[in-house]
């Protein structure tokens, strides 16, 4: 795998070995032996700022429905009103706080493509994050501290975290149920 | 040379009291044989396939094997404790008491460590534990010390019955300044094998129900009661076969001690079952689970009880003067005290341990044919060496 | 020591044709028989075993097999934590656990094991459930509390094994020399969480799912009659990995990392979140705790 890379999955690697080993250096310990980083992993430590936390695009259902602005064109004047969607995205049932809030409180009227603080200030959709801390200010410090939520990689080193909503649809946050796995063999069952 | 050559006769004279018997000899060795092949070719299988030949599971971890080990140490320390009584009371037959007590306890531990050595895993490994070749974990690990102990036990009766058979053969008074300071030691030494093999549970806080200070004492008191029962029945026998004299006087004496270390033993018991009830904590499943069932588990409830009705019978005979004086009575009685304390230690003890497992499953555990089968070729295995150390013996004892 | 060296092979060589003429098991020939425990090999003995096994599982499984067996890293000592507040008892981690760590399909062998627990009784284990079924989990009223090996400071285990074929690393993992394990089951009788698991029959994996990256204290293939426990997946750790269950949880309730690093996440849980251990009357002082986060 380290031989036979491309140049750019390379300098990916390179720059997560480079966070690494930053990383290595302000918590001063001597590791001999630190795991390849996977071709997409980001190099992060822990207590770096989450600005800079790059992570996996958003995980929007159907790849045709970003960019936003595709459909809803700026130049036309957004209807403010708080509403039961009728032409398009009907299917979406807002199961987050729903009796305060609606649609626009979280997307911006103006500029689709962009989330929006309660203050107004425009965030990408990469940084949901900063959205959901807004209101979830202890799971977000959690989170950046790679305690909510999961994280792979390595634990001395690049981490992969995942936006909040690869988790929770932001329109309907709680965790679905799953199936889970067979149960194991009962003893008597053991031959 | 001379002592090269009294050895040779020694052996030679050995073997032809093997070789010589009557059909009844012929007949339970016969027996025995056909116990000890079966229990060979078992135990070959499951060498083959694994303990999964066993019922144990990770739920159960030990089971019937680890049982009928426990009961055995009990059986050989009880055997050579009975020394000290044949000492204070100066029994007539005293040299005879020991030597049968010490060969006893020979055979129980062959067995002992036979069943733990069906029991492990890798028994291609168990040269880990000798010292020196190995890595015996001491002084942590209890089950080492139980293999010390154990190890050093086998090796001082087998030297005191070893010199005592030679000397009486060649004629020879046995030198008392070698074999006293031996028998004596021996005594400690049974009460220790005991007491480890009991630390070796009680040292798991994890199993509360072994994890009671009193789990020592109370082996002690129910060895003291199954031992000298094999012994006494084991007298009689040898008094109807042979020449041997053994008085009523001594075999009443061994059943008035047994009364007490019975009632010793029940009172333990009592002890621990009031302890359990009335502070009705979590641990008190266990012993639900032994007599009364836990969640519709009960498999091992109707064998408690038996046991239970077994001490509790067997303690009223002997608590009667008249009953355990009288022989018939008294024998019912060593069979009802056997038949309790092996149905105790050897089920009583290790399964409700582990029933509930640590993290609260019950799993019912009863031994699997194949677990039988070995067994019973173990406890073969044994009498077949009592009878032979009791073959050899008595013609040397008895100077024929 | 050399004397010592002399007569075990003598032993050897006595031994190992007595045993080999005795069973004509080619299951007890083809291990190291007559080798030292893990801890008194020397560097050179060590790299002819590891080779060794490495052939063997090769050609086993039909491919590049490796087993390492590398140190701890100074200056860790490993800490998990398990929030119960996000475990869903889904099992996955006990599924990734099985894979990573070549547990045998046949007779099962899990070292996790994902307990079932009414919320009406709290951390009860005498009313829990390793075996329920669910459509779908969590359930309503319940909740999910996975067990596995607690890595304990002052671990019974190691304690009662009777000859040292288990033991505590620099890194807090509590490891097993599978080549020197007698299986007499002592660890398990004194294990508090059910930990530790015994190979009664001899453990299968399907060549096409047994995992090659292997370490010799971690998730080699295990012969029969041995006990096998959770290692932090060593193989993994040792490496700055995740261990297994901590990378497929969906939830992210498994949390790992390096106690003695004030930065990492582990720290983080323990300065910021309360935690539990369990049993913890049994004085064991786990390294793994729970937490509600």
């Amino acid at each position: 795998m380290l031989h036979k890379r491309t140049p750019h999955t390379g300098l990916l690697a390179l720059a997560a070995f480079a966070v690494a080993g930053l990383f290595l250096l302000q918590t001063g310990l001597s590791v001999t032996a630190l795991a390849a980083s996977t071709a997409n992993a980001v190099g992060v430590g822990v207590g770096v700022d989450p600005h800079a936390v790059p992570v996996p695009p958003p995980p929007f259902k159907d790849e045709d429905v970003f960019p936003c602005s595709e459909c809803h064109d700026v130049e036309d004047e957004p209807d403010t009103t708080r509403r039961q969607l009728e032409m398009a995205h009907e299917e979406i049932v807002l199961e987050h706080d729903q009796e305060n809030r609606w649609c626009l409180d979280c997307h911006d009227a103006n500029n689709r493509d962009h989330l929006r603080r309660a203050s107004g200030a425009l965030i990408e959709f990469a940084r949901s994050y900063e959205l959901c801390g807004q209101c979830h200010g202890t799971k977000y410090r959690d989170w950046k501290a790679g305690v909510h939520g999961k994280r792979t990689g390595s634990w001395l080193g690049a981490k992969q975290y995942l936006l909040c909503v690869h988790c929770h649809d932001p329109h309907s946050p709680s965790f679905k149920p799953l199936e889970p796995l067979a149960a194991p063999m009962r003893p008597e069952e053991i031959r | 040379m001379i002592i090269l050559g009294q050895i040779a006769a020694f052996i030679v004279q050995c073997g032809r009291s093997v070789l010589q018997g009557r059909t009844l000899y012929w007949a339970w060795l016969g027996f025995l044989a056909v116990i000890i092949t079966l229990g060979i070719v078992t135990y070959i299988h499951q060498f083959n396939v694994g303990l999964i030949s066993t019922r144990m599971r990770d739920q159960v971890s030990w089971g019937f094997y680890i049982g009928n080990f426990t009961f055995l140490v009990g059986v050989a320390a009880a055997a050579v404790m009975l020394v000290i009584p044949a000492y204070v009371y100066n029994w007539k037959p005293i040299k005879e008491v020991v030597i049968l007590g010490e060969m006893l306890a020979i055979s129980a531990i062959v067995m002992a460590e036979l069943f733990v050595t069906v029991d492990v895993g890798r028994p291609d490994r168990l040269w880990h534990l000798i010292p020196g070749l190995g890595t015996l974990n001491l002084p942590t690990s209890l089950l080492a010390w139980d293999v010390v102990a154990l190890s050093f036990y086998l090796l001082l009766n087998v030297a005191i019955v070893t010199y005592m058979l030679f000397s009486l053969h060649r004629g020879v008074k046995p030198n008392m300044a070698v074999f006293v300071p031996l028998v004596l030691i021996s005594i400690p030494a049974a009460i220790c094998i005991h007491t480890v093999t009991a630390f070796l549970y009680n040292g798991f806080p994890a199993r509360e129900f072994w994890n009671s200070a009193i789990l020592a004492p109370r082996f002690l008191a129910s060895a003291f009661c199954s031992g000298p029962a094999v012994l006494v029945v084991l007298m009689q026998s040898l008094r109807k076969f042979t020449r041997f004299d053994i008085p009523n006087e001594a075999i009443f004496k061994i059943a008035e001690l047994m009364a007490y270390a019975m009632f010793v033993n029940l009172f333990l018991l009592g002890a621990e079952v009031f302890k359990e009830y009335y502070s009705d904590t979590e641990h008190l499943n266990h012993m639900l689970y032994m007599f009364t069932g836990l969640e519709g588990s009960t498999a091992i409830v109707p064998w408690m009880w038996i046991s239970v009705f077994c001490s509790v019978a067997a303690f009223a005979i002997f608590l009667i003067p008249g009953a355990r004086t009288n022989i018939p009575t008294l024998n019912i009685g060593c069979v009802l005290i056997f038949i309790g304390v092996y149905l105790e230690k050897g089920m009583g003890l290790v399964i409700p341990g582990m029933t509930p497992d640590t993290l609260g499953e019950i799993y019912e555990y009863s031994p699997s044919g194949s677990e039988l089968l070995i067994s019973l070729g173990i406890l073969g295995l044994g009498s077949l060496i009592m009878t032979l150390l009791v073959k050899i013996s008595i013609p040397i004892m008895l100077d024929e | 020591m050399s004397r010592d060296v002399t007569r075990r092979q003598f032993l050897c060589i006595v031994a190992g044709c007595a045993a080999a003429a005795a069973t004509g098991c080619s299951d007890f020939t083809h291990t190291a028989l007559f080798r030292d425990n893990f801890r008194d090999l020397s560097p050179a003995e060590l790299k002819d075993i590891l080779a060794d096994l490495e052939k063997k599982h090769s050609a086993t499984y039909g491919k590049q097999v490796t087993v390492g067996a590398t140190p701890a890293l100074d200056g860790v000592e490993f800490g998990y934590a398990l929030d119960l507040s996000r475990c869903i008892g889904c099992r996955r981690c006990v599924r990734g656990c099985v894979e990573e760590n070549n547990q045998s399909r046949d007779p099962q062998v899990q070292w996790i094991r994902v307990l079932e627990m009414d919320s009406e009784h709290g951390i009860n284990l005498e009313h829990s459930d390793p075996y329920y079924d669910a459509e779908k989990v969590p359930e309503d009223g319940k909740f999910y509390m996975p067990i596995a090996c607690q890595q304990c400071r002052n671990a019974p285990c190691v304690k009662s094994c009777p000859v040292g074929a288990t033991w505590q690393e620099p890194d807090g993992i509590v490891v097993i020399d599978y080549d020197w394990c007698i299986g007499c089951r002592c660890c398990m009788a004194s294990c508090p969480y059910g930990a530790r698991h015994f190979n009664w029959g001899r453990p299968s994996i399907p060549a096409d799912d047994m995992n090659p990256a292997t370490h010799y204290l971690g998730n080699r293939p295990r012969p029969k009659g041995v006990v096998e426990k959770c290692t932090f997946c060593v193989q993994r750790v040792r490496k700055g990995l995740y261990p297994k269950c901590v990378e497929v949880c969906p939830v992210g309730a498994r949390k790992f990392g390096n106690l003695l690093d004030p930065n990492s996440e582990i720290r983080y849980v323990l300065d910021n979140k309360r935690v539990v251990v369990l049993k913890s009357e049994q004085n064991t002082q786990p390294r793994f705790y729970y937490f509600f986060g």
